[in-house]
């Protein structure tokens, strides 16, 4: 199974130790073949507005779009924004795959960011408050019909499914867990 | 990893592969942002501007903060003077997102840097070696800059400190721990990292390059010689075409490795700022010097 990460900008190499642990590779994805034979791919945190710029450049606009469509897909902070439905604060484009509101930096600046437990809203993995790294993170607002709450923090929704996409507004890359990653690796399985 | 620390370098891990533009005002900062920047750096003069004019660099004026803050949406990180925690502290408290304790303002305390525990917001300090690096860690930082000769246009000194790092990490993989107390004191950085270290083959925190980026080949190079990214400074605003530049070295700051796109991206920029010989430069007017 062959595990990509988008690598035009942002935190790449916590993804690559993570899916190494569970045994799996991770390959860099900058440019439209690096798509090809992947099983799955994931977009880390960073600046969406640096990805949305750098995407366009390297010709992988149109490629990812119709990718994210077919294949799992997990967009972490940046991510979630690029994968979103309608983004706000500021408005900008993204890739339409999750149905739902992304509003950017929505719990502020770099001061208000904050670890919290985020805890599981459905009978998920082992079901227990896991550690959430939340950094200028976004908010996930209107959720369409489709759209699973998969961890919740006191009443907001914080990580989500829909089909093949997953999307976090927190960073469990940057924790010791890594039962989301073989979450991810197991919906990538499942539809190979 | 305390809370606070993995905050800290949470957000240094999210700027990876990302550029960091020097900007005076909020038109410079828009222009930044359009680019691709991932965030932006404010201060009040640029390196360039700073040598030639002379005088006392400090922290940026408030309300040229507070108006690119307004601007962008990207982090917004300010420049305060070796060892100034009051400047820090009102930077913080204006809420900018990271903050360089940097060699290019005038340092205000030539024996103490910052203790950057005592703060919410995340530093980055510049570095020409692993002592020096490990020693900023050892403080709080949570970026090393690997220093170069800011508002010189010359690579070269990025070069040198960029190896000089490498190669003493390297060397700390290849030692007996029974060795490391030695290196320790001859490094003058904490036991615990040296440690850290040796074991792990590379810096606890993010490692970006800075000083001298002038052209998109040299912010390629950084990269390829370890930088997780690079700090452009004078560069950009001094070129003959800012905006052209700053699409460029955004572009060949991830694409570092592809010789084509390179070439495509150093098509059309015209000239880039005039550089400097560090060799005729001064002691004095050595900016890396700065800090210890």
């Amino acid at each position: 199974m062959k595990i990509g990460i988008l690598s035009l900008q942002g935190a790449v190499s916590p993804h690559l130790d993570k899916l190494s642990e569970l045994g799996v590779r991770g390959h860099w994805v900058k440019q439209p073949k690096d798509l090809e034979d992947l099983s799955g791919i994931i977009l880390p945190g960073g600046e969406s507005s640096t990805m949305l710029h750098l995407l366009r450049k390297a010709h992988l606009w149109e490629p990812l779009k119709l990718f994210v469509q077919k294949k799992p897909t997990w967009g972490i902070c940046a991510g979630a924004i690029l994968l979103a439905k309608e983004v706000v604060s500021p408005q900008q484009p993204s890739l339409e795959a999750l149905d739902v509101r992304a509003v950017r930096n929505a719990y502020g600046r770099q001061t208000e960011s904050f670890i919290e437990r985020v805890k599981p809203s459905v009978q998920w993995m082992d079901a227990e408050p896991m550690e959430g790294v939340f950094i200028r993170a976004p908010r996930f607002e209107t959720l369409g019909p489709q759209v699973k709450i998969l961890f919740s923090l006191d009443s907001e929704p914080v990580m989500l499914h829909q089909g093949k996409t997953l999307a976090s507004s927190f960073h469990p890359e940057l924790t010791s867990a890594n039962k989301f990653h073989q979450f991810f690796l197991k919906l990538c399985q499942e539809s190979c | 990893m305390a809370t606070e620390m993995k905050l800290k370098t949470g957000l240094a891990e999210m700027l990876k592969g990302g550029v960091i533009m020097d900007v005076v005002n909020a038109e410079q900062a828009k222009i930044a942002e359009k680019a691709g920047a991932v965030a932006v750096m404010a201060l009040e003069r640029i390196p360039a501007d700073i040598r030639k004019e002379g005088g006392v660099a400090r922290m940026s004026p408030v309300d040229k903060v507070l108006e690119i803050m307004e601007v962008v949406s990207i982090p917004v990180m300010a420049k305060a003077r070796i060892g100034h925690f009051v400047e820090a502290m009102i930077l913080e408290n204006l809420g900018v997102d990271f903050i360089d304790e940097s060699e290019v303002l005038t340092p205000a305390d030539e024996q103490y840097h910052i203790d950057k525990f005592q703060f919410k917001v995340p530093f980055v300090c510049g570095a020409r070696n692993l002592g020096e690096a490990l020693r900023r860690i050892g403080e709080g930082a949570a970026m090393i800059r690997t220093k170069g000769e800011a508002g010189s246009g010359n690579i070269v000194e990025a070069v040198r400190h960029l190896r000089s790092l490498r190669s003493q990490i390297r060397r700390l993989t290849t030692l007996g721990h029974e060795e490391l107390v030695n290196e320790a004191k001859e490094l003058g950085a904490p036991l615990t990292l040296v440690e850290w270290v040796a074991k792990n083959g590379k810096l606890p925190v993010p490692n970006f390059a800075a000083g001298g980026v002038a052209t998109p080949a040299d912010a390629a190079l950084c990269r390829w010689l370890g930088a997780e990214s690079v700090f452009v400074g004078s560069g950009i605003f001094k070129s003959e075409n800012p905006e052209q530049l700053a699409h460029s070295i955004v572009e060949a700051t991830t694409h570092f490795e592809d010789a084509a796109l390179l070439a495509k991206c150093s098509r059309g920029l015209g000239s880039a700022m005039r550089g400097l010989d560090v060799h005729l430069l001064k002691p004095e007017e050595r900016l890396a010097e700065r800090g210890w």
